[in-house]
């Protein structure tokens, strides 16, 4: 019903969320408040704020400063192999993040084939870690505003005469400089809010704040200090969030396929450097991705484990998707017509840390006989919630141009409900709906942090079962299971990006 | 609706439990239960006399298990908890959760002797840092040589606030540093390759060749010598004396099957229990064996002094020793 009203469905939606939150922050609170303890801003809490704030921004800085000019080289060279790499720049946004830690101490460690270039434990290797996902995203962001230049403005230069760094100062730079705000902000958000690589490469040196909520519920069970920290990452998340705006999620990106002909041809001096950029970027997705397929390729072998795990980690993806579409489709449709709370209640998932939902849920149901049933579902939910933001996204833009649309032509024809969900909505809306639970999917396939938070024994999924295997230095079963892994998600990022479901 | 019910089933099956028969729940770290520790052949040997099934529950490792503990509070799914040493007892027993073992103290090999009424020990071992001496063939002769040593040469520690040995390590820095403790670990950081959630980890890191060092036992090499026959890795001997670790086992008061619990805790100083632990667990037994000790345990280090606190001293300082030590190897 397209009323002004909120739907039940909506109402419900919104219920489940906000139940979902209260649940987790609920019991922390009172355990809080009887446990006593310093809600503060302790030398620690400052030291792991201080350290969350250097290690994103220098993510942010080496990744951008690197993707600028690997861009602008990839734009200037026409070549065949440009679409290759391009796709093979697409491959760490679908990766999990246990793989590509696996990938790099594959490679990086003491024993690895590149041993001893660099201490992996610490920052360097958070660095590398955060450094390999987000700048082929900076990348391609960077590759397609330049690619978007009008070719008039092109052909003016080329006119002009202008090339190398006058061409760069005139005509490039003034594109790309709006558009680095918004990826640096979105590249900070994902590396402050980084769990699992800081997890498992930092240590007590290096410690996010996303990684001291978890170790001071976990380890010292200091509900206070977990509390305050939670509250300033609730903060920096918001921050953030303002200073990228909500555009930085949604960005349609110009895409207009350029002529590289108006380009003067680079000179002999500038080929070389961007043929040394291209060389870097190549070498830095593609190395760690080619040593797990030879390793893994060796060592994949589907044990009885193996067999369990995927199954396991298939249904929790499953019901985490259904669930996920279930609370993104009314809100999507609540949005076109709502602002303000709609657009942050699919965010809550995000912004109040897992950590403390997981830990709130888990003393909650301590008293209930689950077992690893009911840790599943518990994790179900926490998978719903954090994929909940991004199908929104997704959906959210179909459903209102839809709504423009068609809205009030199904209004005179009298249809609405199941009827008009089943002619009109579905057929049109299903693109999306399938893009953004393929992309939900992906995420839960490929999550550690929900099942370290709330795992149980006995239940064991793909990347628990990999953390399992890593942290025991089974590495030839780790390769054949990262391997598994990593072909998966890859297949489903390839398939929720293809151009039929993006149409 | 027919898939969705399918994989609820699915999970149904994965998760389904399998106890007709009494179950005894007893969390523990996870060495403990590896297929090379002493968990697997305990568990045969107590099912033979108790009429009932052990389940093992492991956790990372004995300080994470408390902070389990405290998380569960009486829910907890624990009849017996084992793997708790004497750094912790205090704080454990503050959650009264635990019962008196009952057990007869008087055959008890432990140093210093026993007076604990709800903790029973069942091994005991200083601890030591363990050197590859293919990789270093000179060690550090005593804790202050390590923390001044030569960065490039790392170790490998455990974290205190989930690890036994991590902890042990905390409180042998603050035996002999005292006040000076923060001083010591920063001038100790860089040598650091990494600090592990519990031992397990870092012994595999350690053999695995990632550092010439690795925090554990002065026992550790004995398993090596015996299982390996190699005396590569070996103990370093250090001059201020050794800390040792006592580790315990205590039954939940809550439990069901408090008895069941109590008869465990008696079995546990009995050979069925006893004789795994030099050639499983690599730590010196708490009670009578039947056999004497494997050769290896006579080439062993032996530590001049033995470091420990009292358990209401670490209790008291353990929050504010770990901000302390969390500072000092803070960037």
């Amino acid at each position: 019903m397209a009323t002004e009203t909120a739907t039940p469905a909506y109402r419900t939606a919104t219920a489940f969320i906000l139940i979902a939150v209260a649940a987790g922050l609920g019991p922390l609170l009172l355990f809080a408040i009887t446990q006593g303890g310093r809600i503060g801003l302790d030398a620690y809490v400052w030291r792991v704020l201080s350290f969350t704030l250097l290690q994103a921004s220098l993510s942010t800085v080496i990744s951008v400063a690197l993707a600028l000019p690997t861009a602008r080289a990839l734009v200037r060279h026409r070549s065949r192999a440009r679409p290759i790499l391009l796709s093979i720049l697409a491959v760490p946004q679908s990766l999990p993040a246990i793989v590509v830690v696996l990938m790099l101490v594959t490679l990086f460690g003491a024993s690895g084939l590149m041993g001893g270039l660099l201490n992996l434990y610490g920052l360097a290797g958070i660095l590398l870690a955060h450094v390999y996902f987000n700048m082929p995203l900076a990348l391609r962001v960077f590759t397609q505003t330049l690619q978007g230049i009008p070719p008039e403005n092109r052909r003016l230069a080329a006119q002009l005469g202008l090339h190398g760094w006058s061409l760069w100062r005139m005509v490039e730079w003034p594109a790309l400089r709006p558009v680095i705000p918004r990826i640096a902000a979105l590249i900070f958000l994902l590396c402050a809010g980084s769990f699992v690589v800081v997890l498992t490469l930092g240590g007590p040196a290096a410690t996010t704040l996303e990684v001291a909520i978890y170790q001071s519920l976990r380890m010292d069970f200091d509900v206070a200090r977990a509390l305050t920290l939670s509250l300033l990452q609730v903060t920096l998340c918001a921050v953030l969030v303002a200073l990228a705006g909500r555009s930085a999620w949604t960005e349609q990106l110009p895409r207009r396929r350029m002529d590289g002909d108006t380009y003067e041809a680079p000179g002999r001096a500038e080929r070389i450097f961007n043929a040394l950029c291209i060389l870097m970027a190549a070498l830095l997705v593609g190395g760690p991705l080619l040593a797990l397929l030879v390793e893994g390729i060796r060592h994949i072998s589907p044990g009885l484990l193996m067999l369990q795990a995927l199954m396991t980690s298939t249904a929790i993806a499953a019901l985490s998707t259904t669930l996920a579409l279930a609370l993104a489709w009314p809100i999507a449709w609540r949005q076109r017509r709502a602002r303000g709370l709609t657009t942050v209640t699919p965010l809550l998932g995000l912004i109040v840390p897992p950590a403390v939902l997981a830990m709130g849920w888990f003393i909650l149901v301590r008293g209930l006989d689950g077992g690893a049933l009911l840790a599943a579902v518990l994790i179900v939910i926490l998978n719903g919630l954090m994929a909940l933001p991004f199908a929104v996204n997704i959906v959210a833009p179909a459903v209102a141009s839809w709504s423009e649309r068609q809205e009030r032509l199904c209004a005179q024809l009298g249809l609405s409900g199941w009827p008009r969900f089943r002619i009109a909505e579905f057929p049109a809306l299903r693109g999306p709906l399938a893009q953004a639970g393929l992309y939900a999917f992906s995420l839960s396939l490929g999550d550690l942090s929900a099942v370290t938070l709330l795992g149980s024994q006995g239940l064991v999924t793909l990347p628990s079962l990999l953390h399992a295997q890593m942290g025991h230095y089974r590495s030839d079963d780790a390769m054949g299971t990262g391997l598994l892994l990593a072909i998966l998600c890859l297949g489903l990022g390839a398939l929720a990006n293809s151009k039929r479901l993006a149409s | 609706m027919k898939k969705l019910l399918a994989t609820f089933a699915c999970l149904a099956a994965l998760a389904a439990p399998a106890a007709a028969q009494t179950t005894l729940t007893i969390y523990t770290y996870e060495s403990f239960v590896s297929e090379w520790g002493p968990g697997p052949a305990i568990k045969a040997n107590f099912e033979k006399v108790c009429a009932c099934t052990v389940e093992w529950v492991a956790v990372t490792d004995g300080v994470a298990m408390l902070n389990r503990l405290k998380i569960e509070g009486t829910a907890t799914k624990a009849d017996i908890v084992l793997g708790l040493d004497t750094n912790i007892t205090e704080e454990a027993r503050e959650l009264k959760l635990f019962a008196p073992h009952g057990a007869d103290t008087s055959k008890l090999k432990v140093p210093g002797g026993w007076s604990d009424a709800d903790f029973l020990p069942y091994d005991y071992g200083h601890f030591a840092v363990v050197y590859d001496t293919e990789k270093m063939p000179v060690p550090p002769k005593s804790l202050d040589e390590l923390v001044n040593g030569d960065p490039a040469q790392k170790i490998i520690l455990e974290d205190p606030r989930s690890s036994t040995p991590g902890l042990g390590f905390l409180l042998w820095m603050k035996a002999v540093y005292g006040d000076k403790t923060a001083d010591a670990w920063k001038k100790l950081k860089p040598r650091i390759l990494t600090t592990t959630p519990g031992w397990s980890e870092a012994y595999g890191l350690f053999t695995k060749g990632e550092a010439p060092m690795v925090f554990s036992y002065v026992t550790s090499p004995a398993y090596h010598i015996e299982a390996d026959k190699t005396e590569r890795y070996q103990a370093a001997s250090f001059t201020e004396g050794h800390y040792l670790q006592i580790e315990v086992a205590g039954a939940i008061a809550a439990s069901p099957e408090l008895d069941l619990a109590r008869s465990f805790l008696a079995f546990m100083l009995t050979p069925g229990f006893q004789d795994t632990i030099p050639t499983t667990n690599w730590m010196i037994p708490a009670a009578e064996t039947a056999a004497p000790l494997p050769a290896a345990f006579g080439r062993l280090v032996t530590p001049s002094k033995t470091l420990l606190f009292t358990p209401t001293e670490v209790n008291t300082n353990r929050r504010a020793w770990i901000d302390e030590w969390l500072n000092a190897v803070g960037n």
